[in-house]
């Protein structure tokens, strides 16, 4: 059982990660790093042992097993335990100890080992989670990676041990686009669109302009995104493929090309086009270049988000006097209003579920916040505690929910947990204004 | 004495700073209307009138309406208050006036709420301001509005002062 799920893995992990790492040649952009505000009470004790290393390769100092902890940390659900306070590391089960271990009140331990792949051209990461308190193993799976994608390897093994334990997959092997903004001013602004993984790291940049950039989001397959760029000093949408570095101009019609969003097949791409005379929302087939237009209302129509299955768009509209969201078949049709709660909601984001869309709320024309609304009780849940914020993006696995908030009169980004629990502040180290984000899809 | 001399000083410093303070907090300034009454012209010829909003020279008279070019909108607003109306009608009477002249009207909106619908909302600001000069006459291939949405602040703080200056039209000539 064990070898069958080895040679799954590893057949699949290795075709997408070493095309990765032929991702980008641009320079990097500075790094986020992530610092966890509040944590949930009684998050499930685990220990991460040290991968044992077997290669002539010089062991990166970051090493598997932090990292893997380090996600586990970050989720805001698991306590792992610190490196200084083990007393055993080992990296086969035979060789665990459990009555150590459950003295040391870990509820379960993950260990492993890394070892160069025959041809050197890669790693297999073998690793076991154990309940220490049966003393039964919970999974054991190996997975192989280019050289330069150990970091990306320890994300899939965290993601195993969160699915493995919690039930839901892990979005640990994800990516993060956003928008870096540096200097002031219309003259000196440079605008630089960010690929990160979604732990901060490893950023690259794909655009820079001195003309805004904004509204990045990604299609289903994780391969491109779509921006709107303004680099003509008129707004344009791009889809950019991250992996042949070509882009192409998708629309730049007369008034504003705006708010992209791939359909689930990634077929299509939904936008607000007011060629018309107001924004309204429309759907290009890309394979055709044909565009269909989906709303006739002289209101504001945009932000176009499809419903995970694809058959739904709900959009923002202000067609009640207010922007609110609306939700109309992707074919077209009657929009029926979907948020009655509060006076503003605006830019609506899934995670996993069609149940749960995150928005910018607010209540009067003061606070706009990150909400989750509930279709099926019709509940607005506010998660955010800012003044100003915007964008929130549903992490793939609708654990977190992304968004840009202000401090010091700065724009960063932050992350909660759907349920408000676990709060996380994205910091770049570097002084650039940070907006934007986009919360890649699972990445296969 | 010497402390009620310094006491004085201080209310008085406190009240200059005070109608300091108010200045900048107000709102933009309405540009005068142009009196009902014109003024008697007096026989000259090479003086430059500021209330000539045909002559080219006046986009850059300091006096004259035509220098001004901003216009500020309400929150969450796209109509054109009544103060701002003259300055419209001033940039309409040139644009008759000089066909090939061309304007672009570039629409802003505050940095509340959301971007992309910011962006409507800035466009619907330029559109208030092109229907107003059509309104008056101007041929639409003489004007061009783009809405840059919140992307465009002059102002960067998270304040009404601020706010208010941000939301706004700005008329550009591409041509004169």
């Amino acid at each position: 059982m064990y070898s069958s799920a080895r040679s799954l893995l590893s057949s699949f992990t290795t075709a997408s990660l070493l095309v990765f790492a032929l991702l980008f040649a641009a320079p990097a952009a500075a790094e986020l790093r992530i610092e966890i505000v509040d944590g949930v009470e009684g998050a499930m004790p685990i220990a991460v042992a040290p991968f044992e290393w077997n290669s002539d390769m010089p062991e990166p100092e970051d090493g598997v097993a932090d990292i893997v902890s380090a996600d586990l940390h970050r989720s805001g659900l698991f306590d792992p335990m610190d490196e200084s306070e083990m007393v055993d590391r080992p990296s086969e089960p035979t060789e665990v100890r459990f009555g150590t271990w459950r003295l040391l009140k870990v509820d379960h331990l993950v260990i492993g080992s890394v070892r160069e792949t025959n041809d050197g051209m890669g790693y297999e990461i073998e690793y076991h989670l154990l309940d220490v308190h049966t003393g039964r193993i919970l999974l054991s799976q190996a997975l192989t990676v280019g050289l330069g994608d150990l970091r990306f390897g320890a994300h899939r093994v965290a993601d195993a041990v969160y699915e493995a334990l919690l039930g839901v997959p892990g979005a640990f092997a994800t990516r993060i686009a956003y928008v870096a903004v540096r200097g002031t001013g219309a003259d000196n602004e440079t605008f630089e669109l960010v690929v990160a993984d979604a732990d901060g790291h490893n950023p690259q940049t794909v655009v820079r302009n001195s003309q805004p950039i904004l509204s990045p989001t990604w299609s289903p397959d994780a391969r491109k995104l779509a921006y709107v760029s303004f680099a003509t000093g008129r707004s344009q949408v791009i889809v950019q493929d991250l992996y042949t570095g070509q882009n192409r101009v998708v629309s730049a019609d007369k008034g504003i090309n705006g708010a992209p969003a791939f359909s689930p097949d990634g077929d299509k791409l939904a936008v607000s086009l007011s060629r018309t005379g107001s924004p309204e929302i429309w759907v290009i087939d890309l394979e055709t270049g044909r565009s269909e237009q989906l709303t006739h209302h002289w209101s504001i129509n945009t932000e176009p988000a499809w419903s995970p299955d694809g058959e739904t768009i709900y959009f923002t509209s202000d067609r009640a006097g207010r922007p609110q969201i609306y939700a109309m078949d992707a074919g077209g049709g009657d929009p029926e209003r979907v948020t009655w709660e509060g006076r503003y909601n605006a830019h609506a984001s899934f995670g996993l579920e069609e149940r749960y869309l995150a928005v910018i709320y607010s209540e009067g024309d003061e606070d706009y916040r990150i909400a989750i609304h509930d279709r099926e009780t019709d509940r607005l849940r506010v998660l955010s505690d800012g003044r100003l914020d915007e964008s929130p993006s549903f992490a793939p696995n609708g654990s977190m929910v992304l968004y840009a908030t202000r401090r010091d009169g700065k724009s960063e980004l932050a992350a909660v947990s759907a349920d408000g629990r676990v709060r996380q502040r994205l910091v770049l180290s570097e002084g650039d204004d940070v907006r934007e984000p986009a919360w890649s899809p699972m990445i296969r | 004495m010497k402390t009620a001399l310094r006491f004085i000083a201080l209310v008085m410093l406190a009240a200059i700073l005070a109608a300091c303070a108010r200045e900048t907090v107000e709102e933009p300034e309405a540009p005068e209307p142009p009196p009902t009454q014109e003024p008697v012209d007096e026989p000259e010829t090479d003086r430059l009138n500021p209330r000539d909003y045909t002559d080219p020279r006046n986009l850059d008279n300091s006096d004259s309406l035509l220098s001004q070019r901003v216009i500020y909108f309400e929150f969450d607003r796209s109509n054109v208050r009544s103060q701002f109306r003259p300055i419209i009608e001033a940039h309409a009477e040139y644009l008759r006036s000089n066909p090939s002249a061309r304007v672009m009207l570039e629409g802003h909106a505050d940095e509340r709420g959301s971007r992309e619908y910011n962006l409507g909302l800035g466009e619907r600001r330029g559109n208030s301001v092109q229907d107003l000069l059509s309104a008056n006459n101007v041929p639409s291939r003489q004007v061009e509005v783009v809405s840059y949405g919140e992307e465009r602040p002059v102002c960067r703080e998270s304040n009404e002062d601020c706010w208010q200056r941000n939301r706004r039209v700005e008329i550009v000539y591409t041509a004169r």
